[in-house]
This record gives C-alpha cells, sequence and structure tokens, in this order.
C-alpha cells in the first residue's frame, strides 16, 4: 500500500466560508457563556457542547450552523474560489467538543474557574477560526500524532 | 494592588477576563502566523559529510528516500510537502506545488502524507502540515515553510541551475 502521494481528489468539498460562519457564531455563544451568571452560564455551556457533538459526529455539513449558512449567508456570497474537505472542521468540532465536557463538567461540579479556562481555550481556537480560517485543533493534530508510538515501517 | 485587584473586578468578572485574554491571544497569535506562513526559511545547518547526498541518511533527501523507498529527485528541485488528513491548507499547497512543478523543468512535486511517516516526520523535525521542504539537485535541505505558501514564495527558494525561468 503506498500511502506516499495522497491524490485524494475530493471532489465533493465544502464553501470554506460555512465553517468561517459557524466558528463566528460558536464565538459569540463561548462568550456569553463566560459573561452571562449562572445558571445562564451552565445552559449555554451545555448548548455548546451539544453543538459541538453534532457537528463531531454528523459532521459539519449537517449543523444548524450549516443550515443557516446555507439559508441566510450563502444566498449572499459569490461562489467560493476554492472547496474544502469536510474532515479538518470536522476534527475540530471534536477538539472543540473535548474543551466543552470539561467546562460543562466544571460548571455541574461548581469549579466555575476551570469552566472558565476551559471555555477561554475554545474561545481562542473559535476566533482563530472565525478571523484566519485557522484550525488550531488540525494542527494539534500532528503534534499529538508524533508524540505517540511509530507503526513500525 | 488588592484594592485594585478589587476595583477591577467591580466592573469586569473574572469571565470577562478570560473572554478578553482569549480574544487578544487569538488575533496576536493569527497575526503573527498570517505573517510567518509560507515563508520559506534557510534551514540549519545539516550534519553533511563529503559524500554524494543521494546516500547519505544525514542528508534530507537521504531520510525521505529511506522512509519512502525509490523516489525520483528532482534534476533541479524537490518539493517535499508533508500532509495529513486534517489540514484545510494542504490543499491549497498541493496545487501550489504541482503548478510550480509544472511550470518549472526540473523540479518534482512529492507529498508525503505525515501521519503514515512518523519516523520521518521526526527526523526531519516537522511540526505542522503542510511544511514543505525544499530539497536541491544533490539532495540537501536548502529551505523550507510552514503554512501555505503562495506561488511567488517558492519560485524565488528554488535553487537557480543554469535555466532562468
Amino acid at each position: 500500500m503506498s500511502e506516499t502521494s495522497r491524490q485524494t481528489s475530493t471532489q465533493t468539498g465544502i464553501d470554506p466560508r460555512g465553517p468561517q460562519f459557524a466558528a463566528a457564531l460558536t464565538v459569540v455563544v463561548l462568550v456569553l457563556a463566560l459573561l452571562l451568571p449562572q445558571p445562564w452560564a451552565l445552559v449555554v455551556t451545555a448548548i455548546q457542547t451539544v453543538l459541538f457533538a453534532i457537528g463531531a459526529g454528523l459532521g459539519v455539513q449537517r449543523t444548524p450552523h450549516a443550515w443557516l449558512f446555507k439559508k441566510l449567508v450563502r444566498p449572499r456570497l459569490g461562489a467560493p474560489s476554492e472547496l474544502e474537505d469536510p474532515a479538518p472542521p470536522r476534527f475540530a468540532q471534536g477538539v472543540g467538543l473535548a474543551f466543552l465536557v470539561v467546562a460543562l463538567v466544571a460548571h455541574l461540579l461548581d469549579a466555575t474557574l476551570v469552566a472558565q479556562i476551559a471555555l477561554g481555550l475554545a474561545l481562542v481556537a473559535a476566533v482563530l477560526n472565525a478571523v484566519f480560517r485557522f484550525c488550531l485543533g488540525c494542527e494539534i493534530y500532528l503534534l499529538i500524532r508524533r508524540l505517540g508510538p511509530t507503526p513500525s515501517a | 494592588m488588592i484594592r485594585a485587584g478589587f476595583r477591577f473586578n467591580r466592573y469586569m468578572s473574572t469571565g470577562a477576563w478570560i473572554a478578553v485574554v482569549a480574544i487578544v491571544a487569538a488575533l496576536a497569535f493569527g497575526l503573527f502566523r498570517l505573517f510567518t506562513d509560507g515563508r520559506f526559511r534557510g534551514t540549519k545547518e545539516l550534519p553533511v559529510s563529503g559524500e554524494p547526498a543521494e546516500t547519505s541518511a544525514a542528508s534530507a533527501w537521504g531520510a525521505v528516500a529511506d522512509a519512502l523507498g525509490d523516489q525520483v529527485l528532482g534534476e533541479r528541485a524537490t518539493l517535499v510537502q508533508f500532509s495529513s488528513a486534517f489540514c484545510a491548507p494542504c490543499r491549497a499547497t498541493r496545487r501550489i506545488l504541482g503548478e510550480v512543478a509544472e511550470l518549472v523543468p526540473g523540479v518534482v512535486h512529492l507529498e508525503v502524507d505525515a501521519e503514515h511517516h512518523l519516523d520521518l516526520v521526526r527526523r526531519l523535525d516537522i511540526l505542522r502540515t503542510p511544511t514543505t521542504l525544499v530539497i536541491d539537485a544533490a539532495g540537501n535541505e536548502v529551505a523550507r515553510a510552514s503554512g501555505a505558501p503562495r506561488k511567488e514564495q517558492v519560485l524565488s527558494v528554488i535553487p537557480a541551475v543554469g535555466l532562468e525561468s
């Protein structure tokens, strides 16, 4: 098996502005989770946890964000200059989910500061994605793989 | 000092501070990345012995050839791109490097799946995808860039070998 050069020409790409729009909404939700008092902080954290779970579980094309993007945003934009593979943003949703699960559990245990730090880290990633289309979770991926065991070549 | 802290906290909750710090940190990091992505840097000193690089495992090409088996080294330059599955800019990088390889005679584009060649990734100290190595005709790494480079950036770093384009 030569996995050397991946000529994966994923013809069925997604509009890269979709995940970017979703990230912008995520920024708003995370900021709300950080600003609102309890019990609203917990409620908003739970909502974002579910949203990330949908994105990671079903894929970024099947989130409420994607639906909004298709209905409201995409019709107002021109055609995208390039399509994007949906796998990276989906993976990033999974990374976001991990942080939000920590935040949710911490909120439930009344460890507010821990919850807020976890939300803050997720917010960094969401801002990078929304403003720069930069996928922090994806970058961490190779670093994690590097640390892991090597499948003997 | 404690008093000042209290005053601060009356205007802004801890959550608000964390939000502000997170946003500022993200913007700073993003701007830094915007500035450095795709820039080719000369490569650190390599432990090159006098022997032809193609057979020396110390050279970048030696390491690549060890890991991938028979590959064709470009007469002028080889652009080795490290990619992974979860990498949005890898796609654009693939297109750009492919275009350069078509445009400039003697330049070869080789894409390596980083996940399947972690030994090579460690050996060449690849931290992110995409990372592009520029390898000269002798098999030595002359430059590398992480992040998607622009076409001009790639063209400007290809070693001149007689033919000028």
